[in-house]
């Protein structure tokens, strides 16, 4: 498995490239125009979701995507997998640059690449029957097949996943939370993708099933030998899951590198404000890393460092130099001016 | 000094496909001061007693077993009337969504004012001193301000600080948290918890906390008890619990977190999934998911029994390792 892995490194599937995605909110025409001094104005209002970001995920690896509410993770995987349209920079599969194509050109990436989404009860069509819900993907994707060969496939993925052959003729409210997610991953398992972005599959599951899930997705990433792309704000789960993971902050990526190298040495001050707040068991001596102030919104990024207003280490150049991602000698990616400077 | 003591709480809900109990045979006790934690899936009765003890249990469900004592007053006697003077006054309640639990269309002081009011002869102006002491309490920078604020104009975990400070405005005795940081990020989840951990010291508070996450009652409270499938099925000190568990379900949920196992491996999980409240199988709820499990599992209900220093339903407890 980690020898598979390691003979593929360098593959990459999936990268995005500079990757800007604004979303305009300024509303209606009306609604843009404001006087000042008796002279109409216009004032047109963005949420920057993602501002630069690159990415590359490896073949056979799992990439963590991580951090709060609002920083743009699931924007990442959403415009990944064409749901948005990126504002500006690009999106490649194996290579092929995917953002810029037609509905009818994008098709066979479609089945190479497959999502897994947080609320299994909105995701699922609550008027199709599991086997309705299996069948369609399969259907529009492989129409040369016959109507056996996709029941037979309905029936080996079914399998595969833990889900019992005669749930296919039930509806989705006639399930439980984890069971469900069982099904959304048989739905996304249906066409043979090599690439999976799931977006928080287990965060609304309880303890006991999540870990039921989590071993469901690593199993069959090894049976069908799958990359994901994993959105998640649990940072145990990454700890536990993932092969690298990325740390985003307001849109930009702040630190990249190896899951245990991150966990065990966090260098960016957000990483290590993040990582002491986790909760751990057992560790009632509470001294958590704080952070100044509060997460800016999205439409007035602060100038600089976008993290320099709430980080205890930030000096005058953090104010005005947007630090770069740079790779330490450790192999971690980082944008901090601190860490490159070494001025702690 | 005991504050607050449950004895063999029954909740039943009458529907129409007959009637479902939510939880029984619940009893602890809770002492002045003393942080106790709820823990258990959603579903397994941890909101409903907790709302038992404010006579909050909503129509058609009743309280159909059990007394409650706090303070030696007996809640389940007393008349709605008597009953307000003591729910949000002596005892608090934060709930989960602090953007549910504010107004949008008042500001901050207008409700904590109105809180206030409701609950003593003060005069308005005083009250906003109180206000605005409190808020203070909660570490909100330029309360003055934010009297005069909506909660939308709040971030959530500022929201959730107006929340406690709220509970905090009546001096309780005890406060009730329902997952109180559940929909906030961990960052600020980590400033709440600190800042509940703080004001429970400070003003010798009770506290319980009901949560799903193992790892924010560990670092809490005191003493825990575990729910499962509507009863209590083990309780004691939370240190030990977490570091020695006894009963089968408990050593399941603390083995399935990631943390537990190293990385890259297969994570410990429970088979199956909770029974709901409609088809609980006899004896011992837990038993078709338990790999101990022996006959007697299958007939007989186990019951809460003391077991070194704490308390598990269990035929067969796990010994210590």
């Amino acid at each position: 498995m980690t020898e598979r892995i390691q003979n593929s490194e360098k593959e990459v599937i999936v990268s995005t490239n500079n990757l800007y995605k604004h979303f305009n909110v300024s509303g209606g025409l009306l609604d843009q125009i404001t006087f000042k001094n008796g002279k109409p104005s216009r004032k047109i209002e963005y949420v920057k979701a993602l501002n630069g970001i690159d990415l590359t995920v490896q073949r056979g690896e799992v990439l963590c995507l991580v951090g709060e509410s609002g920083c743009g993770k699931t924007t990442v995987g959403r415009t990944i997998m064409g749901l948005l349209s990126p504002s500006s920079g690009s999106i490649t599969y194996r290579g092929k640059r995917i953002d810029n194509l037609s509905r009818r050109q994008i098709l066979p990436y479609r089945q190479k690449m497959q999502m897994i989404f947080q609320n299994s009860y909105a995701s699922l069509n609550p008027r199709k029957t599991v086997a309705a819900t299996l069948l369609e993907p399969i259907r529009f994707h492989k129409p040369e097949l016959s109507n056996n060969q996709h029941k037979e496939k309905v029936l080996e993925v079914m399998e595969s996943v833990g889900v019992d052959a005669g749930w296919g003729a039930r509806f989705p409210h006639e399930f439980s939370g984890g069971q469900r997610q069982r099904i959304s991953i048989a739905r996304a398992l249906m066409v043979d993708p090599e690439f999976i972005v799931a977006d928080e599959p287990i965060s609304a599951l309880d303890v006991s099933i999540q870990a039921q899930v989590l071993n469901l997705l690593s199993d069959a990433r090894e049976q069908r030998g799958l990359t994901y792309l994993f959105i998640t704000h649990d940072l145990s789960v990454v700890e536990h899951f993932g092969n690298r993971v990325a740390v985003m902050y307001l849109g930009k990526i702040c630190e990249l590198g190896a899951t245990q190298q991150i966990f065990s040495t966090p260098q960016h001050p957000y990483t290590q404000a993040l990582l002491s707040a986790i909760p751990k068991l057992g560790k009632v001596n509470y001294s958590h890393k704080k952070l100044k102030g509060e997460v800016p919104t999205a439409i007035n990024l602060p100038s600089g460092c976008i993290f320099h207003n709430r980080c205890l280490h930030a000096r005058d150049k953090c104010k005005s130099i947007v630090p770069e991602l740079k790779e330490t000698p450790s192999g971690v990616q980082i944008a901090c001016h601190g860490v490159a400077e070494n001025w702690f | 000094m005991v504050l607050l003591s449950v004895n063999n709480l029954e909740v039943t809900f009458p529907l129409r496909t007959g009637t479902v109990t939510a939880i029984r045979d619940v009893s602890f006790e809770l002492n002045q001061g003393e942080r106790l934690g709820i823990v258990g899936e959603s579903g397994a009765g941890k909101s409903v007693s907790a709302f038992a003890i404010l006579s909050l249990i909503s129509k058609p469900g009743y309280m159909s077993a059990g007394q409650i004592y706090f303070d030696g007053i007996c809640l389940s006697d007393l008349s709605e009337s008597a009953m307000q003077q003591i729910r949000g006054n002596r005892i608090s309640m934060i709930f989960q969504d602090p953007m549910m639990t504010l107004n949008p269309v008042l500001t901050i002081g207008t409700q904590m004012v109105e809180t206030i009011l409701a609950h003593s002869k003060t005069k308005r102006a005083d009250a906003r001193a109180i206000a605005v002491e409190k808020l203070r309490a909660v570490q909100i920078p330029s309360a003055e301000t934010r009297l005069k604020q909506y909660p939308h104009e709040l971030s959530g975990g500022m929201r959730q600080r107006v929340v406690i400070a709220i509970a905090l405005l009546t001096d309780p005795q005890l406060i009730i948290a329902d997952e109180p940081t559940t929909a906030l990020d961990v960052t600020i989840q980590a400033e709440i918890l600190e800042l509940l951990l703080h004001l429970c010291n400070e003003f010798n508070v009770g506290l319980i906390l009901i949560t799903h996450d193992l790892g924010v009652v560990s670092q809490v409270t005191q003493r825990m008890l575990v729910m499962y499938a509507g009863r209590v099925i083990e309780q004691g000190k939370t240190s030990s619990i977490i570091e020695n568990p006894k009963h089968p379900y408990t050593q399941g949920l603390i083995a399935a977190l990631p943390e537990m196992t190293t990385s890259g491996e297969k994570l410990n999980q429970i088979p199956g999934v909770m029974p709901t409240l409609q088809d609980i199988p006899s004896g011992c709820p837990f038993h078709n998911r338990c790999k101990f499990v022996q006959q007697i599992c299958r007939t007989t209900v186990p019951e809460l029994k003391a077991h070194d220093s704490r308390s598990v339903a269990c035929h067969f407890p796990l010994e210590s390792t």
